[in-house]
């Protein structure tokens, strides 16, 4: 055990982590706009709608990450029309690209979230909104919503230790966020032992941290007590 | 579409072997997953605060850590491990495991993680009247686990293994920074050297597709097989 090592690199890692806990922020905010986008996509009647929501979740749950990532960063490059348009000033940057892929990933996952919770809302619930003479629209916002939302918070718990771990993937295209810099001390190094043992640390002191925030939430927020 | 031809003009054969290789890997790394949930599932059963906390802490370090710094982990960790074991026995030159051997088992301990949980799901949700009736009636140990509480196991974990294996399948695709030819590595090589990305990744994702959808057809016949109640 190299303990020298260990401590020398921790400032290195914790300054990644920033680069890490950024991606990890931003992809979740889009995702979650994403998700709820098309959640309630795919609950429309209209059977074209919800084909295509389906289609987008379905695709993007099937493959793995680093596909789409590679797609957006190495792929999307090479269509002439998009580097003439204003699109590209974000696309030829690799931490737009994986913020994008990770959002567009994050935000299938939240959909199917979202969707089976919006599905597991009590008709009585609903019916009792619209029988006090409430607006649908009303009811969807202010009670739709909310309860999805709580519902949803377990299965969207683990959705973000998920999309943590996933962001590790962002070294792959060059940022140095937490895993990048720990392949990079490991490979100048070869201590690899020593490394992970601190970069596996800081990613499992985030799990903790998003873990009892979640279940803090949950808390908080149960009604069926 | 010329890019896709067999033989030298084409990049289908090349494709099809890496495709060979996705499917092997992901199933030799479900059987070492399982083989890591048979340790383990016991353990974090285990009525014994000790046990139980070594079954906890694998489950829990490989589910909160990245799957790429796993593989990182045994990919430069790996040879040098099995060096030290070796100049134990007084072996010193130098020894370099095969890519596929670290990659399998680097994919293998972290599928065998959710397949742990899996499996002490099911256990925990057999009907507690099974565990007692197989008591009264006296089977011995052998038979109480494997013709009554194994198989019962093995039928609630049907449906959750779908999804250990769709994450073993996608987990595969991370090896390629190891450098073993897999469906992303030859896709990487045929973008290099035809400077076409856009097609070749996408057609991994299709290859991907396809490899998710047959693991869903393949579940979905055996929990219908065997649903049916007693």
């Amino acid at each position: 055990m190299d303990f020298d090592l260990m401590f020398t690199s921790l400032p290195k890692l914790l300054s990644a982590t920033v680069v890490t806990l950024k991606l990890l922020s931003a992809s979740l905010l889009f995702g979650l706009i994403i998700g709820l986008l098309f959640a309630i996509l795919r609950l429309n009647k209209n059977i074209f709608i919800n084909k295509f929501a389906y289609g987008y979740s379905y695709v993007f749950r099937g493959t793995p990450l680093l596909v789409q990532i590679f797609i957006i960063y190495f792929g999307l490059g090479q269509i002439e029309y998009l580097r003439s348009t204003f699109l590209w000033v974000i696309l030829k940057e690799p931490y737009w690209c994986a913020i994008i892929a990770f959002t567009l990933n994050t935000g299938a996952y939240t959909s199917e979230i979202l969707r089976s919770a919006f599905q597991t809302i009590k008709p009585g619930i609903i019916e009792a909104g619209k029988s006090l003479g409430i607006p649908n629209k009303i009811i969807f916002y202010k009670i739709q919503i909310p309860i999805a939302i709580r519902q949803s918070l377990p299965a969207y718990g683990n959705e973000i230790i998920l999309m943590m771990k996933g962001t590790s993937l962002a070294s792959t295209v060059t940022l140095m966020d937490l895993t990048g810099v720990a392949k990079y001390i490991i490979s100048t190094t070869f201590k690899p032992i020593e490394v992970f043992i601190v970069a596996g640390g800081i990613y499992l002191f985030m799990t903790f941290i998003i873990h009892n925030v979640i279940k803090y939430l949950e808390k908080k927020y149960s009604f069926y007590s | 579409m010329e890019l896709l031809y067999f033989g030298d003009k084409g990049w289908g054969d090349e494709l099809f072997f890496a495709t060979l290789m996705t499917i092997a890997v992901s199933i030799t790394a479900m059987i070492i997953g399982f083989i890591f949930a048979a340790l383990f599932t016991p353990l974090k059963l285990s009525d014994n605060k000790i046990l139980n906390t070594i079954g906890n802490v694998y489950t829990t370090v490989i589910r909160g850590v990245p799957e790429l710094l796993v593989i990182y982990l045994f990919f430069f960790g790996g040879s040098g491990a099995i060096m030290f074991v070796a100049s134990i026995f007084g072996y010193n030159e130098y020894i370099e495991i095969n890519a596929f051997l670290t990659g399998s088992f680097s994919i293998g301990i972290i599928s065998g993680a959710y397949s742990t949980e899996v499996f002490r799901g099911a256990i925990q949700s057999i009907d507690i009247g099974q565990f007692e009736a197989a008591k009264v009636l006296g089977f011995n140990k052998y038979i109480y686990f494997f013709k009554i509480i194994f198989p019962q196991m093995l039928r609630l974990s049907i449906p959750n293994l779908s999804n250990v294996w769709q994450i073993t399948l996608k987990d595969t695709s991370l090896i390629s920074v190891t450098g073993l030819v897999e469906i992303m590595r030859q896709s990487y090589i045929a973008a290099g050297s035809t400077r076409d990305p856009l097609f070749f990744y996408s057609f991994a994702a299709i290859l991907y597709l396809m490899l998710t959808y047959i693991i869903m057809k393949i579940i979905n016949r055996l929990e219908i097989k065997y649903s049916r109640e007693y």
